[in-house]
């Protein structure tokens, strides 16, 4: 099997390779058929080897590539672990991959930089394809700041633009402040169990239960403290709060990107990390307590920013950060099954939304701004009934992807008893009606009610390109069906096998899976629960706000002014992301550097020594007068001194 | 009759050849293709030293031992293992890159500025691979003058003061060396350095030679607070001053530590390890913040220079944290592997992008960052170069930058959370400093008609940043060839720390 | 009996008579330079003193080396001494500070 995973990870990259160095000679259509048809074979050979797994029943496959390097008898190598959850990633990743890459042919069109564009996205694939199938943590930390380059670089793709190049630092530097706490999460790691290999670090996880770490004169909880160190490069990456800010910045980049990489994948990687990691979590209570909270907290904050947003791209964004609350939520409560169940589905219809506004801004010539939208639904068939799918989805309505995966991974919410369950419980279930809220917000504003765009605009609009429209459905498909086959097994079943570990006390999922009696009876349920009427509700309230009377928001705003801004600054958390933090870290540069270097270091000591060598020689100068006869004097003095001290000597003759 | 071996050819081949550009002087053109033909043969040369490395010993190798100075007991001793061995291939590496950087670039005295460059090969060579203490001083003295040289005829404005702050930055250091080296022939009756690491010394003597040794080596890595020569030499150095200057002088300093510090005097070591991870930390810490405030491209990556080989200080002198805490010698071969996988790292990386600065001054003439931006839009292949080598600068992985800070963060864990979590701040500063430069120079709209009028790189300029890359990015995504050959050398080291002379 | 000792106190008295004029003088150098022979004759005392105590004609030879050299130097000194004239106007010892740092 060695040869197929090489291929799945390879063929993105010699096509990546391809398209960047020798675009220019292969032309336009040469780079896209050439990325295309790497994804595509990756793709191909992803779905065969989930099959292998799933149908087939094959075990774990667990390969060595190469060694990187062996040092002090910790052998770091480069391999594969692909297991079902590993397969599953791969095919969502290749899938959505797919989609954007043909879905680009039509929104990149027109565009410079095509080439290196289809350059970039291949080898985000094979980034993201190594970290999902790593064997180890040094392999996921490579996949983990490689995807976190390739955002970089697709964040900053119009490098021209002032507002790209800003946005695509800050993203990369939050990123790195998130990998920071992860190196140190795999150095503690290494230090307990003594390898990066997940199976030895695995098997050495129950065995630390009681283990400590001192720090300073501190003695903390060794698989805590490395968890939640771990779960900090998560919080990164997966943009949690408080390191949330880069995410809706990143949509500074094409808006494929904003569906490939920062909805449906990269940004799902601290999720998928913290499933893999499972055994090592469970062992961590108070690990799993600081993952709830700050998931919790994510998903119902982030989604009230989204309230106030008017950029269409930005509101899926903050969509984004919220449904990754929900996501980490799940983990925290030892649901890995349904968080990385709402992964996948959410991968499916937020590429969907992403790829459906990104459908609308090119319709209206790079409009982003919803108040200039509207009523598009008669322009634009397709997209609107495929962006309605995605916000069912979206907001958990009965019968769609999004319905079967949140509503799981909320019951489950509610068993859980670990430290800041019921806080968390809250977040999210209040989360629900916000979301429903925001999303038909955003439908409305868009689709529905006056034209509001100028009529230059208005006279050009019409449907996208089959191109663009194609991934639309064929992602829309799966945002309606796959909850109905796929929850049993999923969540309740044991698709994941072995490859995610609960301890009995913390299985959420199994009680749970004991009411479980198939999609239907599960639909029937979610009639009885207050969750789906509180989404029901924010639709209703959408509609009538946003449709009805589309004069009530402003009198809200005037009427909440202090919260409404409070929401519009976004917590003043990008102020301090983007003003007071690094103008202190320059301003301490400065001064380091004025006041250390050139100061205190080059001007004490440097020329400081300098001077007092100059201080000294003068004062010595004085001696030197010139005259002869003072010269004479001195020498017969010295010599006078020299025979009496010959003389006199203790011992001398 | 001894045998004339592979290192005595290394070492007087370019020296040599240097001399004899030096006697023909400017009536014969081409003086630029004697030096790069020289210094490729060299090259050449130098590989069987890998390919017939045995790394299966922590003996010395490819060994030649005649007497000097009979009377002092002085001899002509070479000799390389794995810790030196990896120093001199970067070395012979490099100065062909250094010659062609310097191609159409230097329009006076060109004969004598490649002539100095082959010169200092020769030394820097011998430095590496002298196993007699006085002949490594002759060796490490006589390199400061070919670089006083170079920053002092080639250089920029202010040439003068950087030259003559660095000679005697350097020569002050080294001067205690002496004495060291002197007081240690007295104890063993030669200069031999392997019986240096023999020796037994008490406490009382090893902390004086510790700290006599600490200023010669610290000035050169350069440790905070000795460090301000660096930025000012870097400033004025001519380009291929510079690539040398970052890439190879300042391993003399941490190859100084692992072959003198370390071994003989281990207590003293022990006793100031905590004051030596002090400054590591300070390099990497305060260094990164003084790197964000820099306006001169130059500076700044002097600085990152300095961040950069704090881990190399880090990674050796953490062994005793780790000795101390957790009783046990796992993790000190990885701290210690990871500072000389840093420095071959660094040798690459810094030289490559004091290699991309020099593309930018030789078209307009300046290194203010503020003189730049949008270069994407004019230089595209250059970019991708310059990118590539702030991502390495920065530690990703895949590339060298990583592999090295990886490893001593991992082993500093061990010593101390603390140390790592200082250590790992570097993620963030390193990123911060060398990003929003590139920031600043390479992306955003074509800044002014400066800019607008830079042309891509000449095929000679491609090469040399292509032979740099492929540098980085084999021992990034591949270290472990370089590691092997270590090893066992990092092996011995451990013993010889860990075990006390007392 | 005229001893040695007497030969020596002589010799000394006219060093230290030599020396305190190098010193004391202020105005003349070719006093400096009489200062000088002077020395070196208390030297030569010196010798001859210890040649005939020890019987040795050794220390005569010596002298006549001296004497030699002293008659060159003194022709050098005041040659030397008329150009410095020639350039200052003055031979005044006050004045010629030249090698004042």
């Amino acid at each position: 099997m060695e040869s197929t995973y090489l291929a799945i990870v390879l063929s993105p990259l010699a096509a990546a390779l391809i398209a960047g160095l020798f675009g220019r000679r292969i032309g336009r259509a040469g780079a896209h058929s050439v990325t295309i048809l790497g994804v595509a074979v990756s793709c191909a050979l992803s779905a065969a080897v989930l099959w292998r797994q799933v149908v087939d029943g094959a075990p774990a496959d667990n390969v060595s590539v190469y060694t990187w390097l062996v040092t002090d008898g910790v052998r770091m190598e480069i391999g594969f672990l692909v297991d079902r959850l590993s397969a599953l990633m791969m095919v969502v990743v290749t899938f959505v991959s797919l989609m954007v890459h043909v879905y680009s042919i039509g929104y990149m069109h027109d565009d410079a930089g095509y080439q290196r564009f289809f350059s970039y996205i291949s080898l985000f694939t094979f980034s993201m394809l190594m970290l999902v199938m790593s064997n180890n943590l040094l392999q996921l930390f490579f996949g983990w700041e490689a995807v976190g380059v390739v955002s970089y670089l697709l964040i900053g793709f119009w490098y021209t633009r002032p507002s790209a190049i800003f946005a695509n630092l800050k993203a990369f530097l939050v990123n790195r402040i998130g990998d920071f706490g992860f190196l140190l999460g795999i150095a503690a790691l290494l230090y307990l169990t003594g390898s990066l290999d997940y199976r030895e670090v695995f098997a050495a996880a129950p065995g630390l239960q009681d283990a400590t770490i001192d720090v300073g004169s501190w003695q903390w909880p060794a698989l805590s403290m490395a968890c939640i160190l771990l779960f900090i490069g998560a919080m990164g990456k997966s943009a949690q709060v408080p390191l949330h800010v880069w995410l809706p910045d990143s949509m500074e980049g094409p808006t494929p990107i904003s569906a490939l990489i920062h909805a449906a994948t990269m940004v799902t990687a601290g999720v998928f990390m913290v499933a893999r990691m499972s055994p090592v979590f469970e062992y961590a209570e108070a690990a799993l307590s600081f993952v709830l909270v700050i998931g919790a907290i994510t998903a119902l904050f982030t989604g009230l920013i989204a309230l106030v947003q008017f950029d269409i791209k930005r509101v899926v964004a903050y969509s984004t950060l919220s449904q990754l609350g929900y996501m980490m939520v799940a983990q925290g409560a030892s649901a890995y099954a349904a968080g990385m169940f709402h992964l996948t589905t959410h991968a499916f219809f937020k590429a969907l939304l992403f790829l459906a506004a990104g459908s609308v801004i090119i319709a209206l010539h790079h409009e982003q701004d919803m108040r200039r939208m509207g009523g598009l639904r008669k322009y634009m068939p397709v997209t609107y009934w495929t962006s309605l799918v995605g916000c069912l989805a979206l907001i958990g309505f009965p019968g769609f992807a999004g319905f079967f995966s949140k509503d799981a991974l909320i019951e489950a919410e509610d068993l859980s008893r670990i430290a800041g369950a019921g806080f968390a419980e809250f977040c999210i279930v209040a989360g629900v009606f916000i979301t429903a809220l925001y999303t038909f917000r955003m439908f409305f504003l868009v689709f529905h009610g006056p034209e509001r765009m100028d009529a230059e605009a208005r006279s050009h609009l019409h449907e996208s390109p089959w191109v663009v429209t194609l991934p639309l459905v064929l992602l829309a498909i799966p945002s309606v069906i796959v909850g109905w086959f796929a929850t049993g097994p999923l969540v309740f079943g044991d698709f994941f096998g072995d490859s995610l570990y609960v301890r009995p006390e913390h299985d959420v999922l199994a009680r749970l899976g004991e009411e479980w009696h198939g999609p239907m009876s599960f639909l029937v349920h979610g009639f009885q629960s207050p969750v789906l009427y509180l989404a029901l509700g924010g639709a209703a309230v959408a509609w009538f706000l946003y449709l009805r009377q589309p004069h009530l928001p402003d009198q809200l705003r005037d009427r909440f002014g202090a919260v409404y801004r409070l929401l519009e600054n976004k917590y003043y958390a990008d102020w301090l992301a983007e003003r007071v933090i690094p103008a202190a870290g320059r301003a301490m540069g400065g001064a380091f550097w004025r006041v250390g270097d050139v100061t205190l270091i080059d001007g004490g000591l440097v020329n400081g020594s300098a001077r007092v060598v100059g201080w000294g020689a003068a004062l010595i100068r004085r001696l030197q007068t010139g005259y002869l006869y003072h010269y004479a004097f001195a020498m017969v003095i010295g010599l006078a001194l020299l025979a009496g001290w010959l003389l006199i000597r203790p011992g001398g003759s | 009759m001894p045998e004339f071996g592979l290192l005595s050819v290394l070492i007087w081949l370019p020296i040599l050849g240097g001399t004899v550009m030096l006697i023909i002087g400017e009536r014969s053109g081409g003086s630029q293709w004697f030096a790069l033909a020289l210094s490729v043969f060299t090259f050449v040369l130098s590989v069987p030293l890998y390919a017939g490395f045995d790394s299966g010993t922590a003996d010395m190798q490819f060994v030649e031992r005649i007497p000097w100075i009979p009377a002092f007991r002085v001899e002509y001793f070479l000799g390389i293992d794995g810790l030196s061995m990896p120093l001199i291939l970067l070395t012979t590496f490099l100065t062909p890159i250094v010659v062609l950087a310097g191609w159409e670039v230097v329009k006076l005295r060109p004969v004598q500025y490649f002539a100095a460059f082959l010169i200092l090969e020769g030394l820097m060579i011998g430095v590496f691979s002298a196993l007699d203490g006085l002949l490594f001083y002759v060796f490490w003295e006589a390199m400061l003058v070919p670089m006083f040289l170079i920053i002092g005829v080639w250089g920029g404005e202010r040439r003068v003061y950087a030259t003559i702050k660095f000679f005697l930055y350097t020569f002050l250091g080294s001067v205690f060396m002496l004495l060291a080296l002197i007081y240690l022939y007295l104890q063993t009756g030669s200069y031999n350095i392997l019986a240096f690491h023999a020796v037994p010394l008490s406490m009382a003597e090893q902390i004086p030679i510790f700290l006599a040794f600490l200023f010669a080596f610290a000035v050169k890595v350069p440790m905070w607070p000795v460090h301000t020569w660096l930025p000012d030499a870097h400033v004025e150095a001519p380009t291929g001053g510079s690539v040398i200057l970052a890439a190879i002088l300042l391993k003399m300093g941490g190859y100084g530590f692992v072959r003198f510090s370390l071994p003989i005097t281990p207590d003293a070591s022990q006793t100031l390890a905590l004051l030596m991870i002090a400054l590591s930390l300070m390099a990497v810490v305060y260094i990164g913040f003084v790197a964000l405030a820099q306006q001169d491209m130059k500076k700044l990556i002097a600085y990152s220079s300095i961040a950069h080989m704090g881990f190399v200080t880090l990674g050796f002198f953490i062994a005793w944290a780790i000795l101390s805490r957790t009783g046990d010698t796992a993790g000190i071969g990885m701290g210690i592997t990871g500072g000389m996988v840093q420095m071959v790292s660094h040798g690459f990386i810094s030289g490559a992008l004091f290699l991309c600065v020099g593309v930018l001054y030789d078209r307009l003439h300046t290194r203010e960052i503020g003189a730049y931006g949008g270069v994407v839009n004019t230089m595209p292949i250059f970019a991708t170069f310059f990118v590539l080598f702030a991502l390495a600068n920065a530690g990703l992985p895949g590339t060298s930058g990583f592999v090295g800070e990886f490893l001593v963060i991992l082993a500093s864990f061990r010593a101390n959370f603390w140390y790592a979590l200082l250590a790992g701040t570097t993620l963030v500063l390193g990123a911060a400093y060398t990003l929003w430069m590139i920031k600043r120079v390479v992306f955003g709209a074509v800044a002014n008609d400066g800019v607008a009028a830079l042309r891509d790189l000449s095929v000679r300029e491609f090469m040399i940043l292509a032979l740099m890359a492929g540098g980085v990015l084999i021992i990034g995504l591949w270290p472990a060839p370089l590691v092997d050959v270590m090893s066992a050398s990092v092996d011995k080291l451990v013993v010889q720390v860990t075990q006390s002379k007392l | 009996m005229i001893t040695l000792g007497h030969y020596l106190t002589l010799s000394a008295l006219l060093f230290v008579i030599a020396i305190a004029g190098i010193f004391l003088n202020r105005k003349n150098v070719i006093l400096l330079l009489m200062c000088v022979e002077l020395l070196l004759l208390a030297v030569n005392f010196n010798f001859i003193a210890f040649s005939r105590y020890l019987d040795d004609p050794t220390g005569q030879v010596f002298v006549f080396f001296i004497l030699t050299v002293a008659a060159a130097e003194a022709a050098i000194g005041l040659a030397i001494l008329v150009v410095l004239f020639r350039a200052r106007r003055s031979i005044n010892v006050q004045e010629l500070d030249v090698l004042k740092g």
